[in-house]
């Protein structure tokens, strides 16, 4: 194979996990930005939503499997912040982080509980296990595909709905100053629900997109949340758009260390940018300084 | 009067700590003084953790490395064989200072390793390397930053002690010497000297408790309590945050090493899994139960809860029971579950004794 | 005052918890048993359990052994040394067992394997590292084959067809270190050469840009990957959605046709060394294992609705030489049930006829595996 057709594959290949990574990140940025808690269980929403799918794909067909699936995993997100964020807004953040993981171990245990040990996976959208797209001489999975659409249409569809309607309007004035929103009327722990559930559903989806190329187990939650969270911070919080940027360049960056040291190092490699970028520019490459400052820990 | 009530503190500590041991050799299962002694090193861990978190007010969730370092520096000195330089002078003059040693291993005939002593001394200084060149430039990072920080900090020990074969990759490494230290004073997982070991470990906790117990009362703790509730403030009162925030991650992570460095020789192996994120979410879990500005809560509330898990307790639902403690414990009681348990008990023994109470009502 | 109540109650909640340890000394033979039931080794601890489970209602269904019961303490290790070295001591001061079976992995077996040879337990692991028998510990057996084996099969069938350079690809835990060990081992002297050595995270999502890696480097024939799940799957996929069309050899991993099914068209013909467990519908009525296997197969199969796979087979054999020894050394004695496991010869397990020795303490010769290859989403022997 030639250096240039080499090259571009570990591109593409980069941009397969990065979008990965970028369409958990959504999910990340999309509560921080709302409510300022850190979510380690948003790595659980993308299990859950390709758990569910998968059971319900046993008797439904698959589109009406995903869609199901992603309404009840919001509605988990709701429940689980109503149960657990409501009656307690006099906690520092910390203690919310700390919830979120305990959240985290609870569902993937109770995942495994539910569903057993083994692996599954959602068939393929387009095409199945062998067929590829060729861009060029490289190759590169149909279904990756969907994952990077359905992280473009994700971003969009939050662009849209957090500027121009009533509810994301109402969302952004929350984050940005809870005072004055509830001074103004805005029934602060209704969109906090609101953020968790979306996030959720947006986590779900991305489950069930993913599922094919990563296979759907009760432990993944745990290390795409990892990656998931890094891309965030990477990119930038308050910004959609930024994880999925964030999202790619982890991913792009872990392909190349393949191709210059031993794979086993790609992760060391990650996450060492990650502490660079952390120590130098901690409001990540699109975010904005000020905001990150005044937030009290 | 404070003197009298903290010695009087102390020698109830040292009579439980015996009764315990005199009440498990009763009911013939001094067996259980094992995972008891395993428990009391991650309470070590957790007690470092509460300073960080507790006073200091910021959040490791990578102090599993630092165990982890401690444990794999002195595992891989005290069983590497350095054998090839057998024959060289600077090791021959090592050999006669007690660095190296030559020992008899059961399969492979003679082999030459670095004394537990000598190792000890190295993991200590490699840990605080890392600590200060780690602590430096995250601890200048607020929240959830520092959060990130310390767990890809964790998550790049410890994939590094899964890629390197020096390190035992995957399985670890096993077969680690006992560490005899002084005269009587073994670290050792034999059976005959269990009873010592649980006495050793109780002992080297309560000191370190009370030397950390004194810090925080002293200048230091109330510099971190001031800066744990608002640090500008604090800076703008002459306070050097940054210096006191970097010590006190470094002195954490000392203590994790320290563990580490004990609880490897005691059970004679490690894994790299001591130094992943499963790991240290769970010492945020106990220091956060324990009531994180608590030492003694850290301390208790952590062996307990160990000593369950590792005596197989909680069965198949042992990640759950940690998540289960971490979401109940910070709703209900956010500082820790011992003040309520504390007063609750108070107001019992108050009820009970009457009178008695009220003598005693200035405690 | 309040603080010595608090120290004192919680002194006494410490020290009444072993009160309520398990521990009944009465009529039936305990059989402590380290399993990874929960966490990253539970494809391999679950079945175990399972299949111990199972076996063990038989055994007493049918009487018991030596007119008594057997009785199996389970420890969940989850896979962590440090646990299943606690455990491993409880169940040998406390419970008292016979013996131990398990644990699930190399790493938790060797960290138990100087304690259980020092307290004079019979051990027989359900992990396959060479290391745990070599070199031998008079109580230390294993019931899968070993990895150098699995490495032969492999070699062999890669001679037969003309293979001499390949790419091993494997993951970063025990099972793929323990592999990829043997793989360089034993390649210089069958001539073959490995050309690239990669080790991926076990965890990965998608593994296109290490199997990128191999493409680039010429003159690949073929490729070998040392790993479990998912990872063998998404090895599998995505070797052909990059368009690297050379044979793919698995290990003995892969040993549960959910996996095939799971890579789907992309498993087809991948070629792998494992039991007869999984062909058992193709062996000969006459064969010495078909019986066995196929009774297992069977009551696997229906009483827990899922496929049988090669690593509860494992927990199967290491319980059955334990039964066996029971019987033939005629009481509950440590030393006497190991002297007997050590002369056992000709028993008929789910990995293989297992023939112990003194020097041998895996008791399965080169005949225990049989070469496999995938065929329409199914495992059929492979024919040259």
């Amino acid at each position: 194979m030639e250096e240039g057709n080499l090259a571009l594959q570990y591109l593409l290949s980069g941009v397969t996990k990065g979008s990965i990574y970028a369409i958990v990140a959504i999910g990340f940025n999309l509560i921080y930005s709302a409510t300022g808690v850190l979510n380690f269980a948003q790595g659980e929403f993308v299990m859950l939503g390709g758990m569910i799918a998968y059971t319900l794909w046993q008797f439904l067909p698959l589109p009406v499997a995903v869609a199901a699936s992603v309404v009840l995993v919001a509605l988990i997100g709701c429940a689980l912040e109503i149960l657990f964020f409501r009656k307690l807004r006099r906690h520092s953040i910390l203690h919310m982080i700390i919830i979120t993981m305990g959240l985290s171990i609870v569902i993937q245990e109770a995942a495994l509980h539910v569903w057993d040990e083994k692996v599954r996976s959602l068939p393929y959208f387009t095409g199945n296990e062998i067929s590829s797209v060729h861009l060029f001489g490289a190759a590169i999975s149909p279904q990756v595909i969907w994952v990077l659409g359905t992280a473009v249409v994700s971003v969009v569809f939050l662009h849209g709905f957090l500027r121009y309607t009533l509810q994301g309007r109402a969302m952004r004035a929350c984050s940005s100053n809870p005072e004055a929103a509830a001074l103004a009327g805005i029934n602060i722990s209704n969109m906090r629900t609101l953020s968790f559930g979306l996030s959720a559903a947006l986590g779900g989806l991305a489950g069930c997109v993913i599922s094919p190329i990563t296979m759907t187990h009760y432990e993944m939650g745990a290390p795409l949340a990892i990656k998931g969270f890094a891309a965030a911070i990477l990119g930038g919080f308050g910004n959609p758009m930024a994880a999925v940027v964030g999202g790619l360049f982890v991913g792009i960056v872990e392909a190349f260390s393949v191709s210059k040291m031993p794979a086993a190092y790609s992760d060391v490699v990650a996450f060492a940018i990650l502490l660079l970028v952390l120590f130098v520019r901690p409001h990540g490459l699109f975010g904005e300084p000020t905001a990150e400052s005044l937030r009290e820990f | 009067m404070a003197k009298m009530r903290q010695v009087i503190f102390l020698t109830a500590v040292i009579a439980s700590l015996v009764a315990v041991h005199l009440f498990l050799r009763a009911i013939g299962k001094e067996y259980c003084l094992t995972q008891l002694t395993m428990s009391v090193y991650y309470a070590i861990v957790v007690v470092g953790l509460c300073l960080v978190m507790g006073y200091a007010g910021q959040v490791s969730l990578g102090h599993g490395a630092f165990f982890a370092l401690g444990g794999y520096t002195t595992a891989i000195l005290t069983t590497h064989d350095f054998s090839r330089f057998q024959h060289a002078p600077w090791a021959r003059a090592l050999r006669q200072a007690h660095v190296f040693v030559v020992k008899q291993d059961l399969f492979s005939g003679q082999v030459m390793n670095v004394t537990p002593t000598i190792a000890f001394f190295a993991a200590m200084s490699v840990t605080f390397l890392v600590a200060c060149l780690i602590g430096y430039p995250a601890l200048r990072l607020k929240g959830h930053y520092l959060a990130m920080a310390t767990l890809g900090f964790g998550l790049i020990v410890n994939k590094m002690l899964v890629g390197s074969a020096l390190a035992g990759g995957a399985d670890g490494i096993t077969n680690v010497p006992e560490w005899r230290i002084a005269g009587l004073l073994t670290i050792s997982g034999k059976t005959a000297l269990r009873v010592q070991n649980y006495y050793v470990a109780c002992g080297v906790a309560l000191v370190l408790l009370l030397l950390l117990r004194n810090l925080v009362k002293s200048r230091v703790g109330r510099a971190l309590l001031a800066i744990h509730d608002g640090e500008t403030a604090a800076g703008a009162m002459g306070i050097n945050t940054a210096g006191y925030k970097l010590k006190t991650f470094v002195l954490s992570a000392l203590l994790a090493a320290l563990a580490g460095v004990l609880f490897t020789h005691y059970t004679g192996g490690i894994a790299p899994s001591e130094a992943g994120a499963l790991k240290s979410v769970r010492y945020v879990t106990l220091a956060a139960a324990g009531g994180m500005a608590n030492l003694w809560g850290g301390a208790i509330v952590s062996t307990i809860i160990n000593f369950f898990s590792l005596r197989g307790w909680f069965g198949t639902y042992d990640n759950a029971v940690f998540g289960a403690i971490l979401i109940i414990i910070i709703s209900l009681t956010p500082e820790g579950p011992l003040k309520p348990l504390g007063i609750w008990l108070r107001r019992a023994w108050d009820r009970c004794a009457g009178t008695l109470g009220n003598e005693h009502g200035a405690a | 005052m309040k603080r010595l109540i608090v120290v004192a109650v919680l002194g006494l909640c410490l020290a009444s918890g072993p009160l309520f340890a398990q521990g009944k000394a009465s009529e039936p033979i305990k059989i402590g048993a380290i399993f990874a039931v929960t966490g990253p080794a539970s494809f391999l601890g679950a079945p175990e359990q399972k299949t111990v489970e199972m076996f063990v209602d038989k055994v007493n269904k049918e009487g018991g052994v030596l007119g008594r019961k057997l009785e199996i303490v389970l420890k969940d290790s989850a896979a962590d040394p440090a646990k299943a070295g606690s455990f491993a001591k409880q169940l040998i001061e406390e419970d008292k067992v016979l013996a131990i079976i398990g644990p699930s992995t190399s790493g938790e077996t060797m960290q138990i394997k100087a304690l259980c040879e020092e307290n004079k337990v019979p051990l027989i692991s359900c992990a396959a590292a060479e290391v745990i028998v070599n070199p031998v510990a008079k109580y230390v057996f294993k019931t899968p084959q070993k990895d150098s084996q699995a490495v032969t099969w492999i070699f062999n069938t890669m001679k037969d067809k003309g293979i001499s350079k390949i790419a091993v690809v494997s993951s970063n835990d025990g099972f793929g270190k323990a592999g990829t060990e043997q793989l360089v081992n034993l390649a210089k002297d069958s001539g073959i050469e490995i050309l690239a050595n990669e080790v991926y995270d076990k965890q990965a999502t998608d593994l296109t840009d290490v199997l990128t890696k191999v493409k680039g480097t010429a003159g690949v024939q073929a490729v070998v990957n040392w790993s479990i799940v998912p990872a063998q799957s998404i090895v599998a996929k995505n070797m052909k959605q990059i368009g690297l069309n050379v044979p793919l050899f698995q290990s003995h991993g892969f040993g549960n046709v959910k996996y095939a099914q799971q890579a789907g068209a992309a498993a087809e013909g991948t070629l792998f060394p494992a039991g007869r467990l999984l062909v058992v519908g193709e062996l000969p009525d006459n064969h010495p294992q078909k019986a066995l296997l196929a009774s297992y197969k069977k009551d696997y199969e229906s009483r827990f609705k899922e496929d049988v796979s090669t690593f509860g087979g494992h927990a199967y054999d290491a319980l059955l030489v334990v039964v066996e020894g029971l019987k033939k050394a005629g009481s509950p004695d440590r030393d006497k049930v190991r002297d007997a496991i050590e002369n056992i010869k000709g028993l008929v397990g789910t990995a293989g006829i297992f023939n112990f020795s003194p020097e041998d303490h895996t008791g399965l010769a080169l005949d225990a595996f049989e070469m496999l290859t995938v065929k329409n989403g199914k495992f059929v022997i492979y024919k040259k």
